[in-house]
């Protein structure tokens, strides 16, 4: 089995299987590339909408394609359909948003469930024909590699490399109005096109993944990878860079195993395929993750100890903590025998000044240091800018003169 | 075409000369939401050169004000010109501070990337951003004392911190007319220093600066214009002239105790 799926995804699985994970994973990469904007414009519920939106125009699209061609399965058709109704799907969102009081959350909903009822009646319709050409419709639903012809798969990737493509010559404009649209269109740059460019290549995506992944799941397609993604980076290049790298592998790996499976649908295997990059970082991440947000608490807990038994010495109180007067000991504030060192004395002076100044901070700026979340646990030099902190020490010198 | 048969308002023009050549002149602007008026037939004419605060309570359409004239909401009525051209041929010479409350934090792109966003516009479409315009965007962020933080992620930053960055980022577009707003609000008093060196130099420089300021105890001492509003225009002009207790009884109304204007306006004579 494992040798098996290893000669599938080394291209040894004949020319049409490799044709297939080669266009997979295109599509994965653009799903990732364009769902980094649509999260963060948050709109990647959107997708959602668009790909429930699709159903009736892919059964509409079959049924035209029937009575003009004589067989209902031509991809042609279908994707014009799955095309004209995606739109009308994001339209109609976009209307009940600007002249109802609905939320976007049930204006998407509303659509959504309206669109995928009637694709599901006309499919079922279409099931009553007595013509063979219908079998295999329903794997729009959860997508099927099994059955995709060379030309197919062909066809999503050129389109699925024309759309990764796109995006990433937007990044800079794309990213601007991501951020901060209000500043975008006060630079004359127009937000409302660069929003339709950022739907219709959404639009795209879920189009020519409708036979890779299916309608009902591809939203993970453009989902995932970019949260995934985030875990990271904290840089909008890198982030696009990674949830590439994730939507393109998740999608190779989840085609080759369906592959290998013809029973499973492959949108399903692509997606827990997807899942499992994202739990791995939801966990694994540095900084951002599960684990390091636990290390970093435990890790945070010694540097306040450690601070607090600086103060203490300073003061010369006794530490109580023996865990603590041997990591004193180690780093070499103390010595053997328990008592400061020359450059334990450096340190605690340096920690008291410290504490002094973000006193004086708490002091001059309750509100500020309320809303800083870093008050007394870094060096001030580490969060606050120099000319603040210049000003705090001229401030804790003159009060320190009165007192004399 | 309907809208303009329909105007109610009698169609302005901006014909004086000081109108003409004005870096921001307004006639009968009228802006609604949802069938409520929140600036309503507003003129206003800024001086070429100098600071203006935009005073009034809350819900004054203070910030409603700036974004009409920015032209980012539809009007109802009114003519806006900046240099005596229209807004929309005029927006390479237009700066802009959001409030800081209007974006999301967490957005990945760290103090510099933001501040390199104000370069935007003269690298242009499509073009990359490269090494050197991202030394230039360090030479603002230098400007607002910010370079230590150029590469820290922009949500790791202090309201104040925040602020700053926002600033050099407009600062980065070296326009001739800025509009800012409330960038005091929630700040350290060093970066309210900053700020207002900043503003201190856009004037020497020959600048303009439209400010929505709610601190009416400061307002006199940081700018040297005003324009007091509360939805229909109060007063405007020098300082001295409009910070006058009775315009501000006027548009604060029985929301400013006489005890708070007492103190307030000995202020306006300096």
């Amino acid at each position: 089995m494992l040798t098996e799926l290893l000669d599938i995804l080394s291209f040894q699985g004949g020319y049409n299987t490799s044709v297939v994970l080669l266009g997979s994973a295109l599509l994965g990469m653009a799903g990732g590339v364009i769902g980094v904007f649509s999260l963060l414009r948050k709109r990647a519920l959107i997708s959602d909408a668009i790909s429930h939106a699709t159903l009736p125009g892919i059964t509409l699209g079959f049924l035209v394609a029937l009575a003009l061609t004589g067989t209902g399965k031509s991809l042609p058709f279908l994707m014009a359909g799955a095309t004209i109704s995606g739109i009308l799907g994001v339209l109609l969102v976009q209307w009940i948003k600007d002249n109802t009081r609905l939320p976007e959350d049930s204006a998407i909903g509303t659509v959504l469930s309206s669109f995928f009822g009637l694709g599901v009646v006309l499919m079922s319709y279409i099931q009553t024909l007595r013509d063979g050409s219908q079998a295999g419709l329903e794997s729009y639903l959860l997508g099927s590699t099994a059955s995709m012809l060379q030309s197919e798969a062909e066809m999503i990737a050129i389109f699925a490399l024309v759309i990764t493509l796109a995006a990433i010559i937007f990044l800079k404009e794309f990213g601007l109005v991501c951020f901060d649209p209000d500043y975008a269109a006060s630079r004359g740059w127009s937000v409302s096109k660069l929003d339709l460019l950022m739907m219709a290549l959404l639009l795209a995506v879920v189009v020519i993944g409708l036979k890779t992944v299916g309608l009902i799941l591809i939203i993970a397609l453009v989902i995932i990878p970019p949260v995934t993604a985030r875990f990271w980076t904290d840089r909008l290049g890198l982030m696009v860079g990674i949830s590439a790298f994730t939507g393109g592998i998740s999608c190779f790996l989840g085609a080759g195993l369906s592959a290998l499976t013809p029973d499973f649908p492959s949108g399903a295997t692509i997606v827990l395929t997807a899942t499992t990059l994202f739990l791995l970082s939801l966990f694994l991440a540095p900084r951002r993750g599960v684990l390091a947000t636990g290390l970093q608490q435990i890790f945070f807990r010694y540097r306040i100890s450690r601070r607090r038994a600086l103060l203490d010495l300073g003061q010369g109180r006794p530490l109580f903590s023996p865990l603590l007067v041997l990591s004193l000991k180690r780093e070499g504030t103390l010595d053997s025998h328990g008592h400061i060192t020359k450059s334990g004395h450096q340190k605690i002076k340096q920690m008291m000044r410290d504490q002094d100044l973000w006193n004086q901070y708490l002091t001059d700026y309750p509100e500020e240091a309320f809303a800083q979340k870093d008050w007394s646990l870094a060096m001030i030099s580490d969060v606050l800018s120099p000319d603040l902190i210049n000003e705090l020490e001229e401030r804790l010198q003159r009060q320190q003169k009165v007192t004399v | 075409m309907i809208a303009k048969l329909l105007r109610l308002q009698p169609r302005h023009s901006l014909s004086t000369d000081e109108a003409r050549s004005a870096p921001l002149a307004i006639e009968g602007l009228s802006v609604a939401y949802h069938h409520k008026p929140v600036v309503w037939d507003l003129s206003f004419v800024a001086p070429a050169q100098g600071l203006v605060a935009v005073v009034g309570p809350n819900g004054a359409g203070k910030s409603t004000f700036i974004k009409a004239a920015l032209g980012l909401i539809p009007k109802l009525s009114g003519e806006i010109t900046v240099y005596g051209k229209s807004v929309a041929s005029q927006r390479h010479l237009i700066g802009y501070v959001p409030q800081r409350g209007s974006v999301d934090w967490d957005f990945p792109a760290s103090a510099l990337d933001v501040v390199t966003m104000g370069l935007y516009g003269k690298i242009g479409w499509l073009r990359p951003v490269r090494k050197a315009h991202r030394a230039t965007a360090m030479g603002y962020l230098e400007q607002v004392g910010m370079a230590d933080f150029a590469d820290r992620q922009i949500g790791q930053l202090s309201g104040g911190q925040q602020q700053r960055v926002f600033l050099a980022r407009a600062l980065a577009q070296d326009a001739a007319l800025y509009f800012m707003d409330e960038p005091f609000v929630g700040v350290d008093a060093a970066t309210e220093r900053a700020i207002v060196n900043v503003l201190k130099d856009l004037k020497d420089q020959g600048k303009t600066v439209i400010c929505v300021h709610h601190d009416l105890q400061s307002a006199p001492d940081y700018f040297d214009h005003a324009l007091i509003l509360n939805i229909r225009p109060v007063a405007s002009g020098p300082m001295a002239e409009t910070f006058t207790a009775e315009n501000l009884q006027h548009a604060y109304g029985g929301r400013l105790a006489p005890s708070e204007l007492s103190g307030l306006i000995p202020l306006a004579g300096q």
